[in-house]
């Protein structure tokens, strides 16, 4: 109680210090909460195509319907093919509609005409997806093969890209916010090095002296994770409508307030961590 | 209650602040540490509370065997051992009540009982109406009242006083030799280290004359004690 106490005179005293330090590590908590947000959003995009092992074949403008229905039988004939769906035209037409109910603009200048008809395949088993996939590429009315292999591989190859450079500038930015703790932290014991002399003098003990400066650190390192994590949040919930149509339907947002919530208490946990660590390291470094 | 066996205290210099000095001191008595400036009296002081260590021989305080006291009961010793340090060292930014509260601050007293032990202390070293000013507010002899309420508000067993009359007035200076005198009637232990022959002629008490670091004179009394036990 009394060491709380003292912690937050010592905060008190030095407003300047301890915004730098709150604002070092709200920085880090920033950058901690978007690669978190940006992580987890892109394996939920990756979950989304995996769960749909799909196909999407687009037939030329001038393909017959009779050559569509005997690809579509050559096709069911193989015994992979889950379901497989005619989307004519006008159907894409529909489904363009749909997406972009939003902005006349766009509806203006698109009619059915320029839009192709296409079959959405889906196989019962993943791998099957290449060899369906060639079996349309070498048809001849068959304009172009979107298989969603190359999409789930490229996201996946992405996701892991911005993991490791997230974990990275996470490390980098928890050093330096540990490191301009030490050195705040440092300051404020040789600013009061009288007064612990004195009172080291008259009997407190070691840790009498150091508690109040590690709840500093801990101070310092919750309240920059709470603001980061409003920020952060914040601007999440702000991009919500924005991101929503860019993702056309991929179920990714809104975030769930438990999902939130979990990271706010895992960047707490880290954030007493980095104070703790940052506060030993000073009390052990300046205190002998 | 004290006992320095043989102790040295040779300083980084080279120099020897303390050499070869023995005294002990019994549990109630009041003890004049005499000498001029720089005999070594700060560094008896320094050394009783473990401030620093000998370089040679025994110090005991309260059966505690001072050189070898594990680091963690260092604060133990210095709750049973006031000191009324030579520069008082009051926090400036402390009211006086505040820095007569601080030694139980530090030992965890609960802060009702401690208020009230803080009102008695400075009641009775007479700085009641001024509990609340700052040290820059207080005369000498007063800021010397309040560094001795603050080396007394823990009850410890031994008191000691190094120089509390170094720049007051003779007036001054005898109020708190009286204070003092009243602290060790009451049982606590007291080492005054002080250069003014008046005060220490007419209290009488043991006298412990020291001069460079070496023991010129331990009052016939303890010459006499010692006599006994041999």
């Amino acid at each position: 109680m009394n060491s709380a106490k003292t912690a937050w005179k010592n905060i008190r005293r030095s407003p300047y210090q301890a915004l730098a330090a709150i604002l070092i590590m709200t920085l880090t908590f920033l950058v901690v909460s978007f690669f978190t947000f940006l992580v987890v959003g892109s394996s939920k995009i990756i979950n989304y195509f995996e769960s749909k092992p799909q196909v999407t074949a687009f037939f030329k403008n001038d393909s017959k319907q009779s050559d569509i229905n005997s690809l579509q039988n050559t096709l069911s004939a193989t015994g992979k093919i889950a379901s497989i769906k005619f989307v004519s035209k006008d159907d894409a037409l529909k489904i363009y509609r749909e997406q972009n109910k939003d902005d006349p603009l766009l509806l203006d200048l698109v009619t059915a005409d320029v839009l192709p008809s296409s079959f959405e395949i889906s196989t019962y088993k993943i791998e099957d997806l290449a060899s369906v996939s060639n079996a349309l590429q070498k048809s001849s009315i068959v304009s172009d093969v979107i298989y969603q292999k190359d999409v789930v591989s490229t996201l996946t190859s992405w996701t892991g890209a911005m993991r490791k450079l997230g974990i990275a500038l996470v490390i980098l930015l928890s050093l330096v916010s540990v490191f301009i703790m030490v050195t705040i932290i440092g300051i404020k014991i040789s600013q009061r090095k009288e007064d612990i002399e004195i009172m080291r003098l008259i009997g407190a003990t070691s840790w009498y002296i150091r508690w109040p400066f590690i709840l500093e650190g801990v101070f310092y390192g919750i309240v920059g994770a709470l603001v980061g994590w409003v920020i952060s949040t914040l601007s999440l919930l702000y991009a919500t409508p924005f991101l929503e149509s860019f993702l056309k339907g991929i179920p990714v947002l809104p975030a769930s307030a438990g999902d939130l919530a979990i990271l706010l208490g895992a960047e707490i946990f880290l954030a007493i961590i980095l104070g703790v660590i940052s506060s030993f390291l000073a009390v052990f470094r300046y205190l002998k | 209650m004290i006992k320095l066996d043989k102790v040295s205290k040779k300083f980084g210099t080279g120099e020897f602040g303390l050499y070869d000095v023995s005294i002990s001191v019994d549990k109630g008595e009041f003890v004049f540490l005499v000498g001029s400036t720089g005999a070594g009296k700060t560094t008896i002081f320094r050394l009783l509370i473990r401030d620093i260590l000998p370089t040679q021989g025994s110090i005991t305080v309260n059966e505690w065997d001072v050189v070898n006291l594990p680091k963690d009961k260092i604060s133990h010793l210095r709750k049973k051992v006031g000191v009324v340090f030579q520069d008082l060292k009051l926090l400036v930014d402390r009211t006086i009540f505040e820095n007569v509260m601080l030694p139980l601050e530090v030992s965890g007293t609960n802060s009702e009982e401690a208020r009230k032990m803080v009102d008695d202390i400075l009641e009775h070293v007479g700085l009641k109406e001024h509990k609340d000013k700052f040290p820059v507010q207080l005369s000498g002899g007063e800021l010397q009242r309040a560094a001795i309420a603050r080396a007394l508000v823990l009850s410890p067993d031994i008191l000691l006083a190094d120089e509390p009359t170094g720049n007051l007035d003779a007036a001054t200076s005898w109020e708190i030799v009286k204070l003092l005198s009243e602290i060790n009637k009451k049982g606590t232990t007291v080492v005054m280290a002080t250069h003014n022959v008046d005060i220490v002629k007419s209290l009488g008490k043991r006298v412990v004359h020291i001069e460079k670091g070496k023991i010129i004179k331990a009052e016939k009394e303890k010459t006499e004690k010692e006599d006994k036990k041999k």
